[in-house]
């Protein structure tokens, strides 16, 4: 938090100053000194252990510890609990100053003015009895909601006084995760009556026995996130051993897994679905092993029966992944990414919507890529030139939504060309054939791969 | 073994890889006749005393109905969630908990409660039955040693626990009580332990304490999570009554979903490595199913021979992976079968092979296995013998190289025959016994 601005320095010093000033007035009458301490090394200690771990959301982690400063509420009141609250400046991690001082207050304010909601609609401050059981959970869930809301209101006008808010993106915002976030931290929030309820029969054990679950299941999901981790490079490493038989499509897999989330992300579907559409768009030409490489080198021209083996090659993906089965309807984008919307794809000729949408995706990131890289037969095109071409055939080859889809993703976040030019050997296609390769416009049905492979401009085929 | 691999549908991803292969034994041979006696005196012990507890139950009338009831449907609705773990493990974190609850429970709401040790086996043994039923029902073969193990822990605990805090007249929960049952739950985590690692060497033929470690590991985590929610349902029932048993069941019921997804995360890995292991195979390298008949035979071996859980995974990817140098080769290798290849082309395959699993960052134990797969027994240059994961790589692809997909029982022997007899300097001996071992017993 170097160089705060102006607006937010005056705001950090708002906040910082009123919880230092609730909690230096008080009042302290009626609060166990024991108790408070207790709490209070035991918030500190839970906020040190936690880590923000969440696969969906960057920088929004939740952590069980706000559980102890709503038991706080039930058990010290509301001045107890900014107390507690602010001892989180106390946490054992790597941290700015104003970034302690800022997050302790920010705890401070929120856990104090839900102990008053809790106060006000009835609670009594102490250990629980068993004669206040049902009566006391409204006014604790009121509290809960209360203690969300400040804390969301506190940050919301840090983040807009940073101006973070005004600049992230105008991609449309996912709310699923974040909703989702918000209703597991409300659940762990309702723990903290647990913690107060045995606090007077057990006393400290009871947050542990409370928060020890918790941890392990936080713990599970860090263990989890780099186990992601590890799928994927597994599966980008793979997939990249595969393209070692052609140089020229050497990461191409890879940028059709950006290129197809791109364009799923820019369609506003769920992270999952972006995730499981990356995974195809990976996998999409692992089928093409089964093609003999002298017909994938081939720079000349292809004969009918060449033609039919490369033709193969979604199908023969489709049957080495179809075990993976968390792919699900992404698999059906890597057998059809060859489709046509006009029917003149293959390997089934679906016809318009019959094509999954999956497939659309790929198919259009697909060929956005071959026709920004260069091939064994022609020159790379600009980006400028591959968009023109994609409108082109939108309609006839591709989804224009998916077209739309990937120009503004693409005039947002740019797009990564290869930077090969030349292969080692240097078995470049001869110049007439690289010629040959600008769109044989309107050629009729002619299949030959020169012309097929130009986004199959108005041919029978596509990319091989 | 081979064999009965390919008759499986396709389709049949879970049961598929090599512990798929083990587990599956004759069906068609009379239940007393059964390749796991100790599953067997396991499940019937514990059905024995189920019933016994039933029946006592039932003559006896039920103490405190209404709480016997809550309990019963906690832990037949954690049965039913129940969640399988990495390494085909059946777990029910909520039935679990529960079931060691009631054990411990000492009143509700301050009421005491005073059921005897064979109320709580009959309340968890029908929970734990009320939960499998729609498993059963939907065709899902319960895994009833691992229900019987959740039962034998609730009636430990209840046979230790119920008469010491009778004898000790404790009502109210205190430091004390808490102290009390943490000892006693965690001695019946160890129990549980012993009889889960007995099950899991005699299922798959591997070393008893090589199976306790790998259980006490992959138990470790669940088994705290699940123990400290038992106790705090316990304890919190005395203030909250009966509402506690749910409210307190949420901690467990997040971590439940955390395992879940770790599991899921787990098995996809493992389904995309065996996926892709495939390329190969279609690629024409290698043969139909190579990778697979290699690996189960490895698992096999490597069971033999005491590996630890962590190594069998890392020799599961790694005997998936073991020809993958290939698809750098321009063309196939006549045949596919890497033994017939010459020595310097075999090394070059698997050096390309390991620098292209290196390339993960994440499996360089398994890049090595695979980049010494080729090595003689003494191991060439100055880097000594290969681990043992790669002589059973070496063995295990020999073998099936030479057997290929047929069955031939002579064909077989003969290839055996011939191995042994490169035992002093290609084959490391033990682990063509081990091989023969398995062969003799499929």
């Amino acid at each position: 938090m170097r160089a705060l601005p102006g607006g937010a320095r005056v705001y950090v010093g708002i906040i910082v100053v009123s919880a230092v000033t609730i909690v230096l007035v008080g009042p302290y009458t009626g609060i166990d000194l024991g108790t408070l301490v207790l709490i209070a090394v035991l918030f500190v200690v839970a906020e040190s252990i936690s880590t923000h771990v969440l696969v969906d959301v960057e920088e929004a982690g939740i952590s069980p510890s706000s559980a102890v400063s709503l038991a706080a509420i039930v058990l010290v009141g509301p001045v107890g609990a900014a107390v507690v609250g602010f001892s989180s400046c106390l946490v054992l991690r790597r941290q700015g100053l104003v970034k302690r001082a800022f997050n302790g207050a920010q705890f401070a304010l929120a856990a104090y003015a839900a102990g008053h909601v809790y106060l006000a609609l009835g609670g009594t401050v102490g250990v629980p009895g068993q004669s206040d059981f049902p009566g006391i959970v409204t006014p604790y869930v009121a509290a809960v909601l209360a203690h969300t809301l400040f804390n969301s209101v506190l940050i919301g006008i840090l983040m807009w006084c940073l101006g973070v808010a005004r600049t992230a993106g105008s991609r449309p915002r996912r709310w699923r995760p974040l909703i989702a976030l918000e209703v597991t931290s409300i659940g762990y929030q309702m723990l903290g009556l647990a913690i107060a309820a045995v606090w007077g029969a057990v006393g400290v054990v009871a947050p542990l026995l409370v928060l020890l679950p918790l941890f392990i299941a936080r713990w599970t999901f860090g263990q989890q996130t780099a186990e992601v981790r590890a799928h994927e490079a597994t599966l980008a490493t793979l997939c990249q051993a595969v393209e070692t038989k052609d140089y020229y499509t050497r990461g191409h897999c890879m940028r059709v897994a950006e290129g197809s989330a791109m364009i799923a992300a820019e369609l506003g579907m769920s992270a999952e679905r972006v995730q499981k559409i990356r995974y195809a768009g990976m996998l999409h030409d692992i089928g093409k092993l089964g093609v003999p490489t002298k017909v994938i080198q081939k720079t000349g021209k292809l004969t009918e029966d060449e033609y039919a083996a490369i033709k193969l090659h979604p199908t023969r993906g489709y049957e080495i992944v179809r075990e993976i089965r968390f792919l699900d309807e992404a698999l059906a984008g890597i057998r059809h990414h060859h489709e046509r919307l006009d029917g003149r794809g293959y390997p089934m000729g679906l016809v318009g919507m019959e094509i999954p949408e999956s497939a659309r995706i790929i198919s259009v990131a697909d060929v956005f890529d071959c026709l920004t890289s260069t091939r064994s037969y022609r020159k790379a095109w600009s980006v400028e030139e591959a968009i023109a071409e994609l409108r082109r055939c939108a309609g006839t080859q591709f989804d224009p939504r998916m077209v739309e889809a990937l120009v503004r993703a693409v005039s947002r976040e740019g797009w990564q060309t290869p930077d090969i030019a030349e292969p080692p050997g240097g078995c470049y296609g001869s110049p007439e054939q690289g010629a040959d390769a600008v769109p044989a416009k309107g050629s009729g049905g002619a299949v030959t791969v020169a012309e097929s492979t130009s986004a199959g401009a108005g041919t029978g085929g596509q990319d091989r | 073994m081979t064999r009965r691999s390919d008759e499986r549908a396709p389709s049949d991803v879970q049961s598929e890889g090599p512990e798929g292969g083990v587990l599956n034994h004759r069906r068609n041979v009379p239940f007393w006749q059964t390749s796991r006696p100790l599953r067997a005196m396991l499940v019937s012990g514990v059905g024995f005393a189920g019933l016994v507890g039933l029946v006592g139950t039932a003559s006896d009338g039920v103490v405190d109905p209404s709480v016997a009831l809550a309990f019963c449907l906690v832990i037949a609705c954690g049965e039913l969630v129940r969640i399988t773990l990495p390494g085909n493990r059946e777990s029910a974190p909520i039935a679990l908990a529960g079931a060691i609850a009631y054990a411990f429970l000492l009143s509700v709401g301050g009421d005491p409660v005073e059921h005897g040790v064979g109320q709580v086996v009959a309340v968890v043994a029908l929970g734990v039955a009320l939960g499998e039923l729609p498993h059963v029902a939907v065709g899902r073969t319960p895994r009833v040693e691992d229900a019987a193990r959740r039962v034998l822990v609730a009636l430990l605990l209840a046979a230790s626990f119920r008469p010491l805090a009778e004898y000790l007249s404790l009502t109210e929960p205190s430091i004390l009580v808490t102290l009390l049952m943490t000892v006693l739950v965690a001695l019946a985590w160890l129990v549980d332990v012993a009889v889960s690692a007995v099950l899991r060497a005699e299922r798959l033929r591997t070393r008893l304490w090589v199976a306790g470690r790998d259980e006490a590991r992959a138990q470790f985590a669940t088994g705290v999570a699940i123990s400290s929610s038992g106790v705090l349902i316990a304890l919190a029932c005395t203030v909250t009554g009966l509402v506690g048993l749910l409210v307190f069941s949420a901690p467990l019921l997040v971590s439940q979903v955390a395992f879940r997804r770790h599991a899921e995360v787990r098995r996809t890995y493992l389904e995309t490595v065996r996926a892709l292991s495939r390329v190969t195979e279609v690629g024409g390298y290698v043969e139909n199913g190579h990778s697979r008949r290699v690996s189960r035979l490895a698992h096999g071996i490597a069971c033999e021979l005491g590996l630890s859980e962590r190594e069998l995974l890392e020799l599961e990817y790694a005997t998936l992976m073991h020809d993958i140098g290939q698809l750098s080769l321009r063309e196939p290798i006549a045949g596919g079968a890497t033994v017939l290849a010459s020595p310097r082309e075999q090394r070059r395959i698997a050096e390309l092979g390991s620098a292209i699993i290196r390339e993960t960052g994440v499996l360089d134990n398994v890049a090595e296995l695979v980049r010494r797969q080729c090595e003689p027994l003494a191991g060439d240059g100055d880097e000594g013998v290969p681990p043992l994961g790669s002589r059973i790589i070496k063995v295990a692809n020999a073998f099936d190289d030479l057997v290929g997909d047929s069955g031939d029982a002579e064909r077989r022997t003969a290839v055996l025959e011939r191995l042994r007899m490169d035992t002093d300097s290609e084959y490391d001996p033990r682990v063509v016994e081990a091989l023969a071992g398995i062969l003799n017993r499929s």
